[in-house]
């Protein structure tokens, strides 16, 4: 009988242990991403006002503004999204849908997830060989969203299969048995059944791909932009312009790298600014894709 | 009318010959002078010999099973069915589990090939033109243009009621909307749905209940027009009251289109089918008119199993 409490009593004190320990061990997560937030919201929260945002980088840390990388980041994210979302779904519904299951296709498979593992700096030096030096694109947009497009392309294809898995073998079996092809249950249900996680996929690749800068330093992206890229719109017809893909750029990490790396304590604080500005974009990228997930499992469930 | 049709089944081949000749409606011209299209015998099963011979004929034949078999791999499910199933009229698939009665419902429609490693051998003959539904050459899609499928389990889309139905007609490239509209609003009065989805057509079919989603997917396979209705034991998953509007709705289908239909319920196939099939192991072990096969089946296993000694 003795004994019995006493291991009981150990056994409870072991339980406790645990749990303290497991607290702890949240709390250092949280808290560590709290200090982060709060030394960087602390140091740039006072920069932050409309001139700096709306002004170019500038010599005089009290002038220098963000604008340039502003854009510049905007410009890049489009051009990846539209490179890295068609061919993404794309890859994802071939694989899903289409590929017979043998061992090529699970090669393929096992590639695209190493992929999505391999340091971003290694898909830099492959686009400093392939876009900057074979295509000749320089080190331009279009290289940058190339190359962050490549980053992304795993996250995408991952996101779209895991959400055509998703929907059951009952509704595929519906539209065939209607006589819809291949493609036409893709277009008309299991595409628009998905989205929900597929944009969700998009988003949280995009917000990464938002954050890289080693790749981008790698292609030899500049940090100091005083100028705008071309506008994609012009007066005269066709009134759109790709001029601008071949523009130098920089973007809002490079622009934070350089500025931490100067001696003036004032500049550190324009660092902290776009480091505020830059992790409150990619937090709302993170929520809209949240919003999104949350809205599409309400109107659809199995 | 029924009498004479009953003993049908008992007649001498001699005596079949007149018969159908005396009884061309429906038939191809090109099938009474080719001695292989003579229709199978439902008897077949029982019998030695490999080649159709002229069995017991039914009045108008829909599709015809010749020496018809499949294999998931190389799990031979099915085995050798020869079976007529008549024009315009009910047929119950029955058999305990694992007896390939979906699997053979579901290679009307070639759903087996979905996947892959799915075989089947001899033929499914479409009438009148005697297509081979599982031909090599013969395209899946096309097949199940003719066809529709009501599943074991309501499967809406996650769309309006209205878009549910229109699906098929979509896909059939109707794009008048004033014709898809009134066929819509057909179909659903046909699946007896009309009068409780009238006013709400464009909110979601998920928000209906099981037994009206499952009318849905009624309304949608009647939609196409098609010469035959597979269904999977469409009743499985739903209470009595909604089991009981689905069978009188197939009741209302009879005579229209030809129905085939798999079901676990034995007083189901009894109550709604004009025919009936007993499958065991892949096999058709018999095959006859409903009233008969309940009443006098001809087979011990067929007694054992509609007496629930099995299955």
């Amino acid at each position: 009988m003795r004994s019995i409490e006493r291991t009981v009593a150990l056994r409870l004190r072991q339980d406790r242990w645990f749990h303290v320990f497991g607290v702890l061990c949240t709390l250092l997560g949280v808290a560590t991403l709290c200090a982060l937030l709060g030394s960087l919201l602390l140091d740039g929260l006072g920069r932050i006002d409309w001139s700096f945002l709306s002004s170019f980088p500038s010599r005089r840390a009290g002038q220098a503004g963000i604008l340039s990388a502003l854009v510049g980041s905007l410009l890049v994210m489009l051009v990846t999204a539209a490179v890295a979302v068609p061919l993404g779904i794309a890859a994802g519904v071939y694989l899903e849908e289409y590929a017979r299951k043998n061992r090529l296709t699970a090669i393929v498979e096992i590639n695209i997830a190493n992929l999505a593992g391999v340091p971003s700096v290694i898909y830099g030096l492959m686009a400093l060989g392939v876009f900057v030096y074979a295509f000749g694109f320089g080190h331009s947009i279009l290289t940058a969203g190339l190359t962050l497009a490549a980053l992304i392309l795993p996250i995408v294809i991952v996101a779209t299969r895991e959400a055509l898995r998703t929907i059951p073998r009952s509704i595929r079996e519906a539209s065939y048995a209607l006589g819809a092809t291949k493609w036409e249950t893709v277009w008309h249900h299991l595409l628009p059944y998905s989205m929900g996680g597929i944009a969700t996929g998009i988003i949280i690749g995009l917000s990464r791909a938002i954050g890289e800068t080693a790749p981008l330093v790698t292609i030899g992206a500049l940090a100091y932009i005083a100028f705008l890229p071309d506008a994609p719109f012009t007066s005269e017809p066709p009134f759109v312009s790709f001029a601008w893909l071949q523009s130098d750029f920089t973007v809002l990490p490079m622009q934070m790298f350089n500025w931490v790396s100067r001696p003036d304590p004032a500049f550190h604080a324009n660092a902290a600014a776009t480091g505020v500005v830059l992790i409150a974009i990619t937090l709302s990228m993170n929520a809209l894709a949240i919003f999104v997930r949350y809205r599409m499992r309400r109107s659809i469930k199995w | 009318m029924t009498q004479s049709k009953e003993i049908q089944p008992r007649e001498t081949p001699g005596a079949l010959a007149s018969a159908r000749f005396g009884a061309p409606a429906g038939r191809p011209l090109g099938d009474a002078v080719s001695p292989d299209a003579a229709p199978a015998g439902v008897d077949v099963c029982e019998s030695t010999d490999a080649e159709p011979r002229p069995g017991p004929a039914l009045a108008d034949v829909k599709v015809q099973l010749r020496n018809f078999g499949f294999s998931y791999g190389s799990h031979r499910v099915l085995k050798n069915l020869n079976v007529d199933f008549e024009n315009k009229k009910v047929t119950a698939l029955i058999g305990p589990s694992g007896c390939g009665k979906t699997t053979l419902l579901r290679a009307f429609n070639r759903m087996h090939d979905l996947y892959a490693g799915n075989t089947y051998e001899g033929e499914i003959l479409l009438l009148p033109e005697r297509i081979n539904l599982v031909g090599p050459d013969v395209s899946p899609t096309e097949m199940r243009m003719r066809l529709s499928m009501v599943f074991q389990k309501p499967n809406p889309f996650p769309k309006s009621i209205f878009e549910n139905v229109a699906f098929g007609l979509r896909m059939r490239g109707v794009k008048d909307a004033a014709a898809i509209r009134s066929k819509v609003e057909q179909s659903l009065k046909d699946a007896a749905l009309w009068e409780e989805t009238k006013d709400r057509l464009h909110k979601p079919a998920y928000d209906l209940s099981g037994g009206q989603q499952q009318r849905l997917c009624i309304a949608r396979a009647l939609a196409v027009d098609p010469e035959i209705v597979l269904f999977d034991e469409p009743t499985s998953a739903l209470d009595p009251t909604a089991t009981l509007r689905i069978e009188e709705l197939i009741e209302s289908l009879r005579s229209r289109v030809t129905i085939i239909i798999v079901t676990h319920n034995m007083q189901q196939a009894q109550r709604i089918s004009d025919w009936t099939g007993f499958l065991y192991l892949g096999e058709m072990i018999e095959f006859d008119r409903t009233e008969k096969m309940f009443t006098n089946p001809g087979s011990k296993l067929t007694e054992q199993y509609i007496t629930g000694r099995f299955g």
